[in-house]
C-alpha cells in the first residue's frame, strides 16, 4: 500500500466522524494560531526594539563631563565640563577602534519662524554627527567642515520642527529662523526618524554648528565643551575596545594618576540596548512557551481520541489483519490517521494565528512581525506532536492479536 | 504434496494458573481441491484448529506446513502475507468492515496485497462479486444487504485474491436454512472448480456437503473419514 492509499485510507477514516476529528483538530488549531499569533507579537516587539536602537545608532558611545563639587554636594556627571575640543580631536583622530566622534551640546530655545515659535533642544556639533546618529539629509544638507570653520549661521531642522515652524507643505529651505534672536538660514531638513527608545520624538530638534553654538547660544567656556562627546566604534563588537581606548587616552591627557577616579564617565548604549533586547527576548519566549505548552494540550486530545478510536475499531483492526494487513501497515494507517488530524489542525491554525496576530495587533496598535519560518516550525511542529501522541495509540493496535480482534464486541 | 499438513500439533493455552490443551497431538494432511469439514462440539478445538490453519495463531508444539512451508518460524508480518496470499475467509459474522461499500469491501485484500492500480482492483473485485452473484449490488453498503448476501460479499472478499485455501467458520451459523443452503452450494461449486475447501460447523447438515469429515473431541482427531456429499454434487 503506497503512502498515497493510506493518506486516502485516513481521510475517509476521518470524515466518518467529522464533528469528533473537527474538536480533536481544534485542540491542534488553537494551539498553533497560539503558537502565530503569540510569537508574532513578541517578534513585532522585539522588532520594534531593536529598530529604535538602530536609528540611535548601537555602535554609540557616550563620553560624559566630570561632576563638580561645590561645598560638599556634588553634581551629577555633566556638571562639570573636562572635555576639551583637543579631547574631541584627540578621540577623533588617534584611537584606531573609533570610528567618528562629535560633540553634543545642548540648550532649550525658542525658535522663531516669520509666522509660528516652537520651543526645542537646540544641538550645537559637528558633520560626524550626523555620520554617528545615521540622520540624513531628507532635503538641503547636513552641515559642513566650512559651517564649522566659519562659524556659518545656518541651522538643520528636525522633521517635526520644521512642520510646527513652516507648516506641513511650506518649504523650510532657505528660510530663516531666529534662535534666541539671532537669524539662522535653514540649509536641510532631516528625514523622518520616529521616536527614540524612551519615548522623545527624535524629529523635534534643531542643529547648528558647534562654532555657532559656542559664540552665539551659550556661554563660552574656554577650550571646554559644555556637554558631551558622542563616539560610534567601528562596528558593534569592537565598543568594548573603543570604550577601553577612549577611556585610557583621556586618563592620560587629563594627567589621573593609577587608582584614581575618572574626571568623566562613558556609557554604552550598546549596553542599554542589549538589555532592552533581553527584555524583549524574555516576552517571546515566554509567549512561545505559553503556546507550545497549548500545543502539548492539543496533542494529549489526539491521543485521547485516537485511543477510543483503536478501541472502537478493534474488529476493524481484526478484518484487515486477517485478510493481510501487516502490523507495519496497521500502524501506518492509525499513524496517518494522526498526522492528518495534526497537520490539517496545523495548517488552519496557521491561517487563523495570522488572522488574530493582524486583529490583535489593529485592535491594540502592537507591532507586528509574522515570520515565515516560524510559520514553518509551528506547522513542522504540529505534525510532530502528531506522530508523536498518534504512536502509541498506532501501535497499540499493530500489535493487536487478530483471533481477539475479530471476535470483539 | 498436500496444501496443508498438521503434524502432532499441540496448542496450550494458559487459563490462569491451569494449562488448557486447546489441540493435543492432531495430526492430518488435506490435499489441494478437497472439500472436509472440521465437526465437533464447542470446546472440542475445532475454532483452534481453523485459527492455525488460517495462520491467525501459531502451534505450540508440532509443526504446521502451508504448501509445504513451516508457519512456525514465520513472523507476524509474514503470516500476514500467507493469509492475504494463501487463505480466503469467511465467518459466522461475516465481518465486513461497516459504512464500507461490496465493492470496497471486496478490494481490502488486493490492497493489502499491494494492487496500486484502482482500476485494476476495481475489476477484481466486480469479478469475485460477480461470481457470487452480486453483480448489481457492489455499491451497497452492507447494512444494505440481506444475511445472505453479506456472506456473499464476505464469499468475494475470500476468493478475490485467488487464494488455494477457503476457510469457512460456521458460515451458516447466522443466516436462515434457506440461504444457508444458496451458501453451501456456493462453496460446493468453488471446491468443484479447484479450490481447497475448510469449513468448521457443529451442524451435520451443513458437514454432509463435505466429501471429508473430521471429527474432533477434546483437543484430538477422533475420526477421519471420506463420505458421499448427499447432496451439491451438480
Amino acid at each position: 500500500m503506497g503512502p498515497l492509499q493510506i493518506f486516502r485510507l485516513a481521510l475517509k477514516a476521518l470524515r466518518r466522524n467529522l464533528l469528533r476529528s473537527f474538536l480533536t483538530a481544534l485542540g491542534i488549531i488553537i494551539g498553533v494560531a497560539a503558537v502565530i499569533a503569540m510569537v508574532s507579537i513578541g517578534e513585532g516587539a522585539k522588532q520594534q526594539v531593536e529598530a529604535s536602537f538602530a536609528s540611535m545608532g548601537t555602535n554609540l558611545l557616550i563620553v560624559m563631563p566630570g561632576s563638580s563639587m561645590s561645598g560638599g554636594a556634588r553634581g551629577g556627571f555633566g556638571s562639570q565640563p573636562t572635555l576639551t575640543r583637543d579631547d574631541l580631536k584627540a578621540i577623533s583622530t588617534e584611537l584606531t577602534m573609533v570610528d567618528a566622534a562629535a560633540p553634543d551640546l545642548r540648550t532649550g530655545a525658542q525658535l522663531q519662524s516669520e509666522e509660528q515659535n516652537w520651543a526645542t533642544s537646540v544641538h550645537g556639533t559637528t558633520p560626524s554627527f550626523f555620520r554617528i546618529r545615521k540622520w540624513n539629509a531628507a532635503r538641503g544638507a547636513t552641515l559642513t567642515d566650512s559651517d564649522i570653520d566659519s562659524g556659518a549661521k545656518v541651522v538643520v531642522l528636525g522633521a517635526t520642527v520644521a512642520e510646527k515652524l513652516f507648516g506641513a507643505n511650506a518649504e523650510a529651505l532657505g528660510q530663516l529662523v531666529r534662535i534666541k534672536g539671532v537669524p539662522f538660514q535653514v540649509v536641510g531638513v532631516l528625514e523622518r526618524k520616529g521616536q527614540s527608545a524612551n519615548g522623545q520624538d527624535n524629529d523635534d530638534t534643531a542643529l547648528v554648528p558647534l562654532s555657532t553654538f559656542l559664540s552665539r547660544l551659550s556661554p563660552a567656556l574656554g577650550a571646554f565643551l559644555p556637554g558631551p562627546i558622542l563616539v560610534s566604534a567601528v562596528s558593534g563588537e569592537a565598543v568594548p575596545r573603543a570604550q577601553k581606548q577612549v577611556t585610557d587616552l583621556l586618563r592620560e591627557r587629563h594627567r589621573i594618576a593609577v587608582g584614581a577616579d575618572d574626571d568623566f564617565n562613558i556609557r554604552n548604549l550598546a549596553e542599554v540596548a542589549s538589555a532592552q533586547q533581553q527584555g524583549a527576548d524574555t516576552l517571546s519566549s515566554l509567549l512561545a512557551s505559553i503556546a507550545a505548552v497549548s500545543l502539548l494540550v492539543g496533542g494529549i486530545g489526539i491521543m485521547n481520541i485516537m485511543l477510543v478510536s483503536v478501541t472502537e475499531r478493534t474488529r476493524e483492526i481484526g478484518i484487515r489483519m486477517a485478510v493481510g494487513a501487516t502490523p507495519g501497515q496497521v500502524l501506518a494507517q492509525f499513524l496517518s490517521e494522526a498526522l492528518t488530524l495534526s497537520l490539517l489542525g496545523g495548517l488552519i491554525g496557521v491561517g487563523a494565528g495570522v488572522l488574530i496576530a493582524q486583529q490583535l495587533s489593529a485592535g491594540f496598535g502592537w507591532p507586528l512581525l509574522i515570520r515565515t519560518d516560524v510559520i514553518f516550525i509551528a506547522t513542522a511542529f504540529s505534525g510532530l506532536v502528531g506522530v508523536g501522541f498518534g504512536l502509541y495509540p498506532a501501535l497499540k493496535a499493530s500489535r493487536m492479536d487478530p483471533i481477539t480482534a475479530l471476535r470483539f464486541e | 504434496m498436500a496444501l496443508l499438513e498438521l503434524r502432532d500439533v499441540t496448542k496450550v493455552y494458559r487459563m490462569g494458573d491451569v494449562d488448557v490443551r486447546a489441540l493435543d497431538g492432531v495430526s492430518v494432511q488435506i490435499e489441494r481441491g478437497e472439500f472436509v469439514a472440521i465437526m465437533g462440539a464447542s470446546g472440542s478445538g475445532k475454532s483452534t484448529m481453523m485459527n492455525i490453519l488460517g495462520c491467525l495463531d501459531r502451534p505450540t508444539t508440532g509443526e504446521y506446513l502451508l504448501d509445504g512451508q513451516s508457519v512456525a518460524s514465520k513472523s507476524r508480518a509474514e503470516l500476514a502475507g500467507l493469509r492475504n496470499r494463501a487463505i480466503g475467509f469467511v465467518f459466522q459474522s461475516f465481518n465486513l468492515l461497516s459504512r464500507t461499500s461490496a465493492l470496497e469491501n471486496v478490494e481490502l485484500p488486493l490492497l493489502y496485497a499491494g494492487v496500486s492500480s484502482g482500476a485494476e482492483r476495481e475489476k477484481r473485485a466486480t469479478g469475485a462479486l460477480t461470481r457470487v452473484g452480486l453483480g448489481e449490488r457492489v455499491d451497497h453498503l452492507p447494512n444494505q444487504l440481506s444475511g445472505g448476501q453479506q456472506q456473499r460479499v464476505a464469499i468475494a472478499r475470500a476468493l478475490v485474491n485467488k487464494p488455494p485455501l477457503l476457510l469457512a467458520d460456521e458460515p451458516t451459523g447466522a443466516l436462515d436454512s434457506k440461504t444457508s443452503v444458496e451458501v453451501m452450494q456456493l462453496l460446493s461449486d468453488l471446491s468443484h472448480e479447484g479450490m481447497t475447501v475448510v469449513l468448521v460447523t457443529h451442524e451435520p447438515d451443513m458437514a454432509a456437503w463435505a466429501r471429508r469429515v473430521l471429527v474432533m473431541k477434546d483437543g484430538k482427531l477422533v475420526s477421519d473419514a471420506k463420505q458421499q456429499p448427499v447432496k451439491g454434487a451438480a
